[in-house]
């Protein structure tokens, strides 16, 4: 990649007035046009959806402390009233699980690091002044909130033995559809169709903006990482979730108009609904990991003060890995009886992903090799990613072997890697992001100290939380499960301290946001130097309003 | 795409409606079965390896005591269950000596590198960074080595595959196992056993019988140690998976489907397992266990249910079993 000069930052000081006229507060915030303030709401939206599903983890993890039914009763009480049945009671359990996993996928995750840091950084990155659709971004933004409060709705109406849906976040037939009566699924289909909608709204506008809005002299090769990863990863949007909505919409016709898609007395078949719904779902991890990847590339290198190493290696590692996360989906199915050959076809292409990630691996450890590197704590986060993520790709190559899988399909193993993969891929990606960006998007310096103090808590937490469970998975402890054998009992111990640990460290982040945007030094353009030299650090931190009323000249 | 699928379910289905009606005729009486199960405080269920029919003339091997540690997950354990099959030990061979050793020395050497380039590579050490950004030779080397451990992996994997779906011989002990919401039921359609159902025991019936809570059912899933044995495996109502660590078996009971898995338990003994697809409410609630008899208990045990001997009437076989009352059994208990 070129190293990027533009030379028009005196320009803004000039117009700086007309470039930071604002809105007043309602339309700023309520009919924003400006990415960088959806940006901004949708930040807000994912750390909010953040500290629910958080929370909902925390009672999982407080239930699952020691073996035998401990609050879950209690609850149930309190949700579908005093004479909650022990039915009851269990099926909260699974509105638990449903509810934490179609959280964090489609209301945490999703909007922080695609409508977040995708929003704030894509255009500005290519030299563009705004998304191609502005007001389509807008939309897309508030979709999501009547498909959060359809969600959260649901765990108050009957979906079956008890109030919420209980179906898994991947909300599989006959369960959802003949197994779930009441209205509680039909509100978490409808959710799901609006983050879907929203999403897809969002991939069009970013893959409209990065491929006609790049400033003169921004070719494809010379795109930062992180936009590329995003363009790949609206891509992958664009291809995915109609494919979810046509499988959920056939849930709905099939629960509520009689057709039977899914049901074999109909000559349906649920196996199909596994089928469709993987083929958006693969490559959904995909859609949350690669922004990641985009943003740890852009650190690392800053923080080494090098050019990334194998700049179009990495990008077309991108492209591969999203392409071949297309065809790989049924690994998520080896159980349910898929001939022989298929489940071999499935083996060994889910392998092939292990190769593009292997060489991300590598690149990140070669654009440090070499640097000269100031340990600020967004490095910090990314160094933690790159190991973290690592351990949770090779747990990966573990289950991709559909045989061995006959024993740790559906385990706490997959549990572990995915969480490897997710809670400390995609959430240490959020957070080095954010602890990059935060001087830019705010205008001030987060605490250094509190920074790595967040880190080392969460560090800490996250690993005492996750890794007893791959013991768990290969002792063959299933997933979904309220209760255990005492067997289990020690290591379910271990994991819920682990999160208490956590939990501690997520507590340091926000006395950390509050306490600099109160009382944070001032931020310069740049607070990174010289490594930093992406377009974003050409700009004053906050941003104007408006950027690149002038396109800024790439050469 | 889709609509092939569509189609491939279509067709693959036609005669599913009839399958499942009779699906839904045994969950009745099955249901009827386990109320009655419930209703009757049933003082012999925790103590029979299966229920015994009333008419036996012979009588049943007594129920089998479980190894501490055999068969079911051991406390603070960090491995894989001990395993009992075959492709178990393949399996298990796979991952303790290949898969586990390899992650592991990969995880390692990423560490390692890491450590050394942020100690080597820190500010104070290396104020000015190298511009190198190209290498051909080791992007070369760090794509081509995986892909060649990743071909270590894959034959033995393959072979592990080709091994689990060897078909079973002819004289293979089947059993067709359905998954209901939320209870197994086991028929022996060769032997002309009808269908029984296993519910969970309860947490003083399991400890009294000292089985681990959870785990432990009223009845069991009998099978013989050393045959080869071919489950049968659908759901009624929605998809459970049957699923038994230490034998290295889980395959999904879908409603509609008939799915296969053969395997040979070496040891008798009592093996646990516990339904590993979300199936609602009482998903944890609804645990396997196999008692594998030696051959000429197992014979016994057949007859002492009224069925017969495999290759004794091997005509009626067939017959006998979807026109035996389902469930009746169980009634008894």
């Amino acid at each position: 990649m070129t190293t990027i000069t533009a030379d028009h930052h005196g320009d803004h000081a000039h117009d700086h007035h007309d470039a930071d006229h604002k809105p007043a507060f309602f339309q700023r915030w309520f009919m924003s046009t400006n990415h960088k303030d959806i940006g901004t709401l949708y930040l807000i939206f994912a750390i909010l959806a953040g500290v629910i599903g958080g929370a909902i983890s925390g009672l999982m993890r407080a239930e699952l402390a020691q073996p035998g039914i401990q609050y879950l009763h209690t609850w149930a009480q309190m949700t579908d009233g005093p004479s909650a049945t022990l039915d009851q009671a269990y099926h909260l359990w699974n509105v638990l699980i449903t509810a934490h996993g179609l959280i964090m996928v489609f209301f945490m995750v999703m909007p922080a690091i695609i409508g977040g840091f995708g929003n704030w950084f894509v255009p500005i990155m290519i030299g563009a002044p705004d998304m191609a659709f502005p007001r389509m971004n807008n939309i897309s933004f508030w979709l999501l909130i009547p498909a959060f409060a359809l969600l959260l709705g649901s765990t108050f109406v009957p979906g079956g033995t008890g109030n919420g849906a209980g179906t898994g976040w991947t909300v599989y037939a006959p369960l959802s559809t003949s197994g779930s009566a009441g209205p509680a699924v039909d509100m978490a289909i409808l959710s799901l169709h609006i983050a879907g909608a929203s999403s897809i709204l969002g991939a069009v506008n970013f893959i409209t903006t990065i491929l006609n809005m790049r400033a003169p002299g921004m070719t494809l090769h010379k795109m930062p990482l992180f936009v590329w990863s995003v363009l790949v990863t609206a891509f992958l949007l664009l291809l995915a979730l109609p494919v979810l909505a046509a499988a959920i919409t056939m849930l709905l016709t099939d629960r509520n108009f009689g057709t039977t898609f899914y049901d074999a007395a109909g000559g349906g078949d649920p196996e199909l609904y596994q089928h469709l719904f993987w083929f958006f779902g693969h490559p959904e991890v995909y859609i949350m990991i690669l922004p990641g990847f985009g943003i740890i590339s852009q650190i690392v290198s800053t923080f080494s003060r090098k050019p990334v190493f194998g700049y179009l290696g990495m990008a077309y590692a991108m492209v591969a890995i999203g392409v071949v996360g297309f065809v790989v989906w049924a690994h998520h199915m080896f159980t349910t009886g898929m001939s022989v050959n298929v489940k071999m076809y499935f083996t060994a292409a889910t392998m092939v992903i292990a190769v593009p990630t292997g060489i991300k691996i590598f690149s990140w450890i070669a654009t440090i090799w070499g640097g000269s590197i100031s340990y600020k704590t967004p490095m910090v986060w990314a160094l933690g990613f790159i190991f973290l993520f690592t351990v949770g790709g090779v747990t990966g190559v573990v289950l991709a072997n559909g045989g061995v899988d006959d024993v740790l399909h559906d385990t706490y193993y997959v549990v572990a890697h995915f969480h490897y993969v997710l809670s400390l891929g995609a959430v240490f990606g959020l957070f080095a992001g954010f602890y990059y960006w935060f001087p830019k998007m705010s205008g001030r310096m987060y605490s250094e100290f509190l920074g790595h103090l967040h880190f080392w808590v969460f560090f800490v937490g996250v690993n005492l939380l996750f890794f007893p469970m791959h013991f768990l998975g290969l002792s063959g402890m299933p997933r979904r499960y309220p209760d255990y054998p005492e067997a289990f009992a020690y290591w379910n111990s271990v994991a819920s301290h682990g999160y208490e640990i956590m939990a501690v460290g997520v507590l340091i982040f926000f006395v950390n946001v509050f306490w600099s945007l109160a009382f944070g030094k001032k931020a310069e353009g740049n607070p990174w130097g010289e490594g930093a030299t992406t377009l974003e650090w050409t700009l004053p931190s906050p941003p104007p309003f408006h950027q690149f009323e002038t396109l800024p000249v790439i050469d | 795409m889709v609509k092939s699928l569509v189609l491939a379910g279509l067709l693959a289905f036609a005669p599913a409606s009839a399958l499942n009606s009779q699906a839904l005729a045994q969950d009745n009486s099955a249901v009827a079965a386990a109320a009655d199960n419930a209703a009757a405080p049933a003082e012999s269920a925790g103590n029979a390896a299966a229920p015994a029919a009333e008419t036996a003339k012979v009588a049943a091997p007594a129920r089998m005591k479980p190894t501490e540690g055999i068969g079911m997950p051991r406390p603070g354990e960090i491995t894989l269950q001990e395993q009992f099959s075959p492709t178990g030990h393949t399996a298990r061979w796979l991952h303790d000596v290949l898969l586990l050793p390899l992650i592991t020395i990969i995880s390692v050497f990423v560490l390692l590198l890491m450590l050394y380039v942020m100690v080597r590579f820190r500010r104070s050490a290396n104020p000015v960074p190298s511009k190198t950004s190209h290498n051909a030779l080791i992007e070369v080397l760090w794509t081509v080595v995986p892909v060649i451990i990743l071909l270590v992996i894959a034959v033995p994997s393959i072979g592990l595959l080709a091994d689990q779906y060897k078909p079973a011989p002819k004289d293979a002990v089947t059993v067709k196992v359905t998954g209901y919401q939320w209870y197994w039921g086991y028929e022996y359609p060769d032997n002309g056993i009808p269908e029984f159902v296993s519910n969970m025991l309860p947490k003083e019936k399991a400890e009294a019988n000292g089985e681990p809570y959870l785990l432990a059912s009223d009845t069991r899933l009998v099978l013989p140690a050393g045959r080869p044995i071919k489950l049968i495996i659908t759901g009624a109502d929605v998809i459970h998976a049957f699923a038994v660590p230490s034998l290295w078996v889980k395959m999904d009971a879908v409603p509609g489907r008939l799915n296969e898995k053969t395997f040979t338990i070496e040891k008798p003994g009592v093996y646990y397992g516990q339904c590993s697809e979300l199936c609602g409410a009482r998903h944890a609630f609804m645990p396997i266990a196999i008692e594998a008899l030696p051959p000429a208990q197992f014979d016994q045990w057949v007859l002492s249910q009224g069925g017969k001997l495999q290759g004794a009437a091997p005509a009626a076989s067939a017959a006998a079993a979807p026109a035996a009352p389902a469930a009746a059994p169980a009634e008894k208990l």
